[in-house]
């Protein structure tokens, strides 16, 4: 049985790259969607990765991140987080509320439930093409929110998986909005025995 | 002067004019304990409450508050502090996401296994800024016996 990320084999961390493509694809699509306009995907790029190195890759424990946290429930038990740049929410409400020059740590609860609510609607389609392509059922939390230095946000997985170990899948998620570069993070932590569920539905163990 | 930093899950001991800091605490918890008398002050970072409810805790003490306070006291006796002059300064604990429910409530049993371990050793504590709902970068001058707390969005605070 697994016990925890180093476990996992090539083949395996291979698979799970491409689901991070499949589902980065999906909620791009969505966001395009909402925002109406185009979106121009780049490649991600999935890696599994020590929390310390996620930290230290996105800018330092004090950079301050919008962070979206999902929790999954059904077939597929565990969390899901998107770690967002100021560029998103930027992007996000001068789209919909032409909000600009938005400060990330000042944000109204309207502004913040937009937000959310477009974590909500990136996350449920990232999940709708994970579960598509697995056969699997995947329920999801309701999302919640909150603006705040990095290392704060990622002591909540780091806790909570502390048993687990100190890597998870890390999808680095690139897009472009109107030629504007926006940086989107996810991590996804299945729990032990999901990933293994995971990865015998893919036909990898 | 040196500035050192205590990761997550790890504690150090230094003597003035040094500084203790440790970045972004969010539901952990950051101990800082000093000697006035002999300036000799130290820090740790606590992830969970409990090493006994863990598999294989023993092997990680900086880990819980209930085996890294003790050990954080033994460190500065080492360096030359009285056990009975040791006084506690906290902060941490934080709830980072309130809508959906954190399964553990793990901020406030950190904070209450904090508490029940300083009590344990005898250590008042004189000031925290602990709960709530942001992250913590907290900066400890034993020279002062000053803590600083600093937050995202609510700026600068001396304890």
């Amino acid at each position: 049985m697994l016990k925890n990320y180093d476990e996992l084999s090539p083949v395996a961390i291979d698979c799970l790259r491409e689901i991070g493509n499949i589902g980065s694809g999906s909620a791009a699509s969505s966001l395009s969607e909402m925002l109406g306009k185009p979106i121009e995907m780049k490649v991600p790029n999935v890696c599994v990765l020590e929390y310390q190195q996620i930290i230290d890759t996105m800018g330092g424990p004090e950079k301050v991140i919008t962070g979206i946290l999902v929790r999954l429930q059904g077939d597929i038990k565990g969390m899901m987080m998107f770690l967002l740049e100021d560029s998103f929410a930027q992007v996000v409400l001068s789209t919909f509320m032409s909000a600009e020059n938005v400060q990330v740590t000042k944000l109204d609860d309207m502004q913040l439930s937009v937000i959310t609510e477009m974590g909500n609607i990136m996350a449920g389609s990232y999940l709708r093409a994970l579960g598509t392509l697995t056969g699997l059922t995947i329920d999801m939390s309701i999302p919640s929110m909150t603006v705040d230095m990095l290392g704060a946000i990622m002591s909540v997985p780091i806790i909570e998986f502390s048993q687990v170990g100190d890597k998870v899948l890390f999808i680095d998620d690139g897009f472009a909005i109107d030629g504007v570069d926006i940086k989107s993070n996810i991590i996804l932590i299945p729990e032990m025995d999901s990933l293994e569920t995971l990865m015998k539905k893919l036909g990898v163990m | 002067m040196a500035n050192l930093t205590i990761g997550i899950s790890d504690l150090k001991v230094c003597r003035p004019p040094d500084v203790l800091v440790t970045y972004a605490l969010g539901s952990c918890v950051g101990i800082c304990l000093l000697d006035s008398a002999t300036g000799v002050g130290g820090m740790s970072h606590i992830m969970l409450p409990d090493s006994t409810q863990a598999t294989n805790g023993a092997a990680t003490p900086m880990r819980f508050a209930d085996t890294a306070i003790p050990m954080l006291v033994n460190e500065m006796v080492k360096l030359g502090a009285s056990r009975s002059r040791l006084k506690a300064k906290i902060a941490g604990g934080a709830v980072m996401f309130t809508a959906t429910s954190d399964r553990f409530n793990i901020g406030e049993r950190n904070i209450a296994a904090v508490k029940a371990a300083l009590r344990k050793e005898g250590i008042p504590i004189i000031a925290e800024d602990t709960g709530l709902n942001y992250g913590r970068t907290v900066f400890f001058y034993p020279e002062t016996g000053i803590m600083e707390v600093r937050a995202a969005s609510k700026g600068n605070r001396q304890l």
